[in-house]
């Protein structure tokens, strides 16, 4: 059994995601602490142009080159079983995202090895790995201990220093031949989000309203307050399933990365998934009832007021503010 | 067509979670527990899909509190019929709950042709792994996730599916059938269903209760369960709605935000 570690790379249109660079710091530091080496395994038909920017590890594993930039999960997983088996790797990385989401729990059902989902961090632990793993939308947190260091990850994204997994180094390549795998669940195209809208992703200012704000005749009210503010309205995911806003509006896993001065979050409870999208904004406002939920643990300023009474009020006191200030 | 709806209750987190004394799992005494959202846009979608091609809905999920109200509140909404696995869900792992439902499932024989096996997405307590991806190894079956559209072609052959990426993107896929997809979100948000139509349907209707041998639970062991350790906390502004807009407004003009 060898001690090398080996990472799924993950990358979109040839750019490796972050969490493929969290992922390698991760195994980087594990990989000194516990010996071997980190090996990232690319896949599809940018596996070699991404190759080039995985120089935290010490090789990279191309396959599947000849399928489409997102493999079939059948193509996937027996790429990471046949490497796991031919370099009797027992520790592996997958980035916690929708793209992979899935490719875990199966690739532990084929290998025997254990799964541990959602995990926010991984240490050594009186000679051994546990894996902390963030459940019921980060609430509660569970330490897992790893039997003999193996076992397969879901890395949450965001859980680790994406620098500590950037590198200029040259890593040797390998190229690995596959069993033909027939792959049933085919991809056709990327669809980029529809155009036309307001890109939140540009705003220096976010209005973003969660479950607390109640029904879709409340959305205008935060509009107003953000047009007053001179920012946009962005959602967590709840509004948008509910059809009150577009996706193009919504912020977290699934929707758009923002990175504002300010995000002024009225009745977002702060999950995890929700957290990915926002977590590069420079302040964090929240407005919420629930005096424990999460968005406080990471919210520069927050208060356990009505959000609804409190876009009347904010409305008022910017206004207010304008009015004197001209 | 045959719908095959999977459910998985999950502990209500709007309510306080609070940890039992050995500090391995929840103190089950005061949880609440809830169909797992994703759960709710599976059955919608699979509703959607019946009212375009036909077909039958079949909802399964294992015994947990309140999911006889669930299931109920299932019917009422337009599923044909309801199954109860005698096992109890808040004993087993994801993988062992797949187990159970693919027993069930190859037992009476649920899987042909044209059928699609829909579970949510993922529930927020699968430490060990989403459901819809276990029953994939289990059954043998093609399995797509984080599914938020579903298109059947016209003879029912093949689904085109649209699965969600990061920063909005979407990944279009075709899957023949029969397939498992696990559900993120429907086309249409879940339908709303008066209490009077649930009563109803708890009257009229039965929830059929089946037996499978109970499986091993095989994942890893909780060694320490927390709440996270809060590395900062938000300043907070005390007040009325105007005082507390008022202080904020303040720091927002000192920084030059607003």
């Amino acid at each position: 059994m060898s001690a090398d570690i080996l990472v799924l790379s993950e990358h979109i249109q040839g750019k490796p995601l972050d969490v493929t660079f969290e992922m390698l710091g991760l195994a980087r530091k594990l990989a000194g602490e516990l010996g071997g080496r980190v090996c990232a395994l690319a896949l599809g038909a940018q596996a070699a142009q991404v190759a080039s920017q995985l120089g935290a590890a010490n090789v990279v594993i191309l396959a599947a080159e000849d399928a489409p930039e997102q493999p079939a999960p059948e193509v996937a997983l027996a790429a990471l079983q046949t490497c796991i088996e031919s370099k009797g790797i027992s520790l592996v990385l997958l980035g916690g995202t929708n793209a992979v989401l899935g490719i875990g729990a199966r690739l532990a059902a084929r290998t025997r090895l254990p799964f541990v989902n959602f995990c926010k961090g991984i240490r050594l632990d009186n000679g051994t790995l546990l894996a902390t793993s963030a459940l019921l939308g980060g609430k509660i947190m569970s330490d897992v201990r790893l039997p003999d260091n193996k076992g397969i990850l879901s890395i949450a994204s965001g859980s680790a220093p994406a620098d500590a997994g950037r590198s200029t180094k040259a890593p040797v390549i390998e190229k690995l031949a596959l069993p033909s795998v027939p792959a049933k669940v085919v991809f056709r195209r990327l669809i980029e989000p529809a155009g036309g809208d307001v890109d939140i992703t540009k705003m220096d200012i976010l209005v973003s309203v969660g479950r607390g704000i109640q029904n879709a005749d409340n959305i205008p009210l935060a509009d107003e307050l953000a047009k007053v503010m001179g920012g946009a309205v962005s959602a967590s995911r709840p509004v948008v399933d509910q059809g009150w806003l577009p996706l193009t509006r919504q912020v977290g896993k699934s929707g758009m990365s923002v990175s504002p001065k300010l995000y002024l979050a009225l009745g977002i409870s702060g999950a995890p998934e929700h957290w990915e999208g926002m977590k590069g904004a420079q302040m964090v406002v929240a407005i919420n009832t629930d005096p424990k939920a999460p968005i406080f643990n990471f919210a520069h300023y927050g208060a356990t007021v009505d959000c609804l009474e409190f876009i009347e009020s904010m409305k008022a006191a910017v206004e207010k503010r304008k009015s004197s200030s001209s | 067509m045959n719908y095959l709806v999977l459910f998985k209750m999950i502990p209500d987190t709007v309510e306080e979670l609070e940890l039992s004394d050995d500090q391995k799992s929840l103190n089950t005494e005061y949880l609440r527990y809830k169909l797992s959202d994703a759960d709710e846009h599976a059955l919608e979608q699979a509703l959607i899909l019946k009212e375009r091609h036909g077909g039958q809905v079949t909802v399964a999920a294992l015994d947990a509190p309140e999911v006889d109200d669930v299931l109920f509140t299932a019917i009422a909404k337009g599923a044909d019929v309801v199954v109860k696995i005698a096992l109890d869900q808040t004993k087993l792992d994801t993988r062992a709950t797949a187990q159970a439902m693919a027993a069930w499932i190859k037992a009476s024989n649920l899987v042909g042709g044209q059928t699609l096996v829909m579970p949510g997405a993922q529930a927020i307590d699968d430490l060990g792994g989403e459901l819809g991806a276990w029953l994939a190894e289990e059954l043998q079956l093609p399995f797509i996730g984080v599914v938020s559209s579903v298109k059947l072609d016209d003879n029912c052959s093949k689904a085109l599916v649209l699965k969600e990426f990061s920063s909005g993107l979407r990944g279009e896929f075709e899957v023949p059938l029969p397939a498992i997809l696990g559900i993120q979100s429907a086309e249409k948000p879940p339908r709303y269903v008066p209490v009077a139509k649930v009563r109803m349907a708890m009257k009229t209707a039965k929830i059929q209760s089946v037996e499978v041998a109970a499986p091993p639970v095989t994942g890893l062991a909780i060694e320490r369960m927390f709440k996270p350790e809060v590395a900062g906390h938000a300043e907070m502004l005390e007040g009325t709605p105007d005082e507390v807009a008022e202080k904020l407004a303040g720091i927002l003009a000192e920084r030059g935000i607003i």
